[in-house]
């Protein structure tokens, strides 16, 4: 795992105790990720990557897994 | 962690504070007996720029930050819980507009949201859906160039002279978020009356019959309503709501030490009574735990810190929770005379017990809070 998805993955350990999060692995699946979770992942990513989640990004695989949120802050960070 | 005030914050404290002094505390029974407050204080309160408080100075609000946003909320709830709760829902619309609205939506409302020429409110309990907002039955459909909007909301806090409504509602059932225009074609607001409690908060039914909207009036997008904008909105209102109990339970624990003072039973003031000493001893530790909870949160927000979440959480829970036990014995402490009409501590108790329901009950603050981790302080 890169810096980007290694700070992700202990970002979302968090929630997701006593579970070794794999890259690829979807966390809708796990349970958990509700309202809750939602909001304190995007203040997460806008701030420790340092880009604001916009109406575009509001989709559910952009927040799926590991990957998918690090391919959307390469993505942000691109843009 | 430095949770010490500045100079300026403190400055602040004084100011909001003389002002519910003088504008509010001397009014406020009589606002709870009519269940309303007067537009006099909400253009007083526009003037300070209080309304929009935490908007940014270029769209005309006041640029606070969190910290003093949080003593203006307990300074105006401890004077009056109802004019405290015009503050929130309305700071709730700005806050969730600010963040998810569309750049013309923006354009058209933040600015009047900011210097308070207009008032939001926000609609999402319903007759069925309370705790379980993602339950709400009302109805948004695509039609032509925007989205037509049926079914009820209720308890919409200052629904009756509110100018612009965050209403929830699911399109092909997915929850979204629509600012809607009091005078939008189809929206009819009906006045509720004899609350228990924020009893001048002005609370309205909100009937949506083919209410239409245009495209843009919708923030974020369509699945999204509750989990993003919903959530930005509560959790302000969440942080509102703790501030605004340490406010009550200030006014309990002050209006119990001078009572406790001033009554003499059984040869001596209350005061010297062991019994009424637990009582105010309690007081004195839960506002202080509380306002230090609150500092906390807001101070975690200052910095976007994601731990901010849950810790505004904590917060609501223990102050709420505080603020209505603080209540039940500033009654308790005042007798038949804190039973009495127009007695100001029955009107904390009454409030404190809505704080204990808005923006998430107790309960489901029990619920969730569990399953956060904690770092240490």
């Amino acid at each position: 795992m890169d810096e980007t998805q290694t700070k992700i993955k202990e970002f979302l350990s968090r929630f997701f105790k006593n579970h070794d999060l794999q890259p690829g692995e979807d966390i809708f699946s796990l349970g958990f990720v509700n309202s809750l979770l939602a909001m304190q992942l995007v203040a997460f990513v806008e701030k420790e990557f340092g880009f604001t989640v916009e109406d575009e990004d509001l989709d559910l695989d952009n927040f799926r897994s590991i990957d998918a949120i690090s391919a959307l802050i390469a993505k942000k960070r691109g843009a | 962690m430095n949770l010490d005030l500045t100079p300026e914050q403190r400055a602040a404290r004084e100011r909001f504070r003389a002002f519910a002094n003088e504008r509010i505390v001397p009014f406020a029974d009589a606002w709870d007996r009519q269940e309303a407050i007067p537009r006099e204080l909400i253009a007083a309160l526009a003037a300070q720029g209080w309304l929009g408080s935490l908007l940014p100075p270029e769209v005309g609000g006041a640029g606070l930050d969190r910290i003093t946003y949080g003593l203006l909320i307990e300074e105006i709830g401890r004077a009056c819980s109802s004019t405290r709760s015009l503050l929130t829902v309305h700071d709730m619309v700005g806050h969730a507009l600010r963040r998810w609205g569309k750049p013309e939506v923006k354009d058209r409302h933040l600015s009047a949201l900011a210097k308070g020429e207009r008032l939001g409110a926000l609609a999402l309990s319903e007759p069925n859906a309370g705790s379980d907002a993602a339950s709400i039955e009302t109805r948004a459909v695509e039609e032509g160039e925007g989205f037509v909007l049926s079914g009820r909301k209720k308890w919409t806090t200052f629904g009756q002279i509110a100018d612009l409504f965050l209403v929830f509602a699911k399109v092909a059932g997915q929850p979204a978020a629509f600012l809607v225009e009091r005078d939008a074609p189809g929206l009819s607001v009906v006045p509720i009356h004899g609350m228990h409690g924020t009893r001048a908060a002005m609370l309205a039914e909100l009937h949506l019959d083919d209410c239409r909207v245009p495209r843009t009036a919708m923030l974020g997008r369509p699945g999204f309503g509750i989990s993003h904008v919903a959530a930005t909105a509560l959790e302000l209102g969440r942080y509102s709501v703790a501030w605004g109990s340490v406010g009550i339970l200030q006014a309990c624990l002050e209006a119990s030490q001078k009572y406790a003072a001033e009554r003499v039973q059984f040869g001596a003031p209350l005061a010297e009574h062991p019994l009424i000493r637990a009582m105010l001893a309690e007081m004195i530790a839960n506002v202080r735990a509380g306002r230090l909870l609150c500092l906390r949160a807001g101070f975690l927000q200052e910095r976007s810190d994601p731990a901010a979440f849950a810790e505004t959480m904590l917060a609501k829970y223990f102050c709420s929770v505080a603020a209505a036990k603080g209540a039940s014995d500033a009654v308790q402490i005042q007798g038949a005379n804190g039973c009495a009409p127009d007695s100001p501590v029955a009107r904390y108790l009454r409030d404190s017990k809505v704080m204990e329901i808005i923006e998430g009950s107790t309960q489901i603050q029990q619920l969730a809070i569990p399953r956060f981790d904690f770092p240490e302080l």
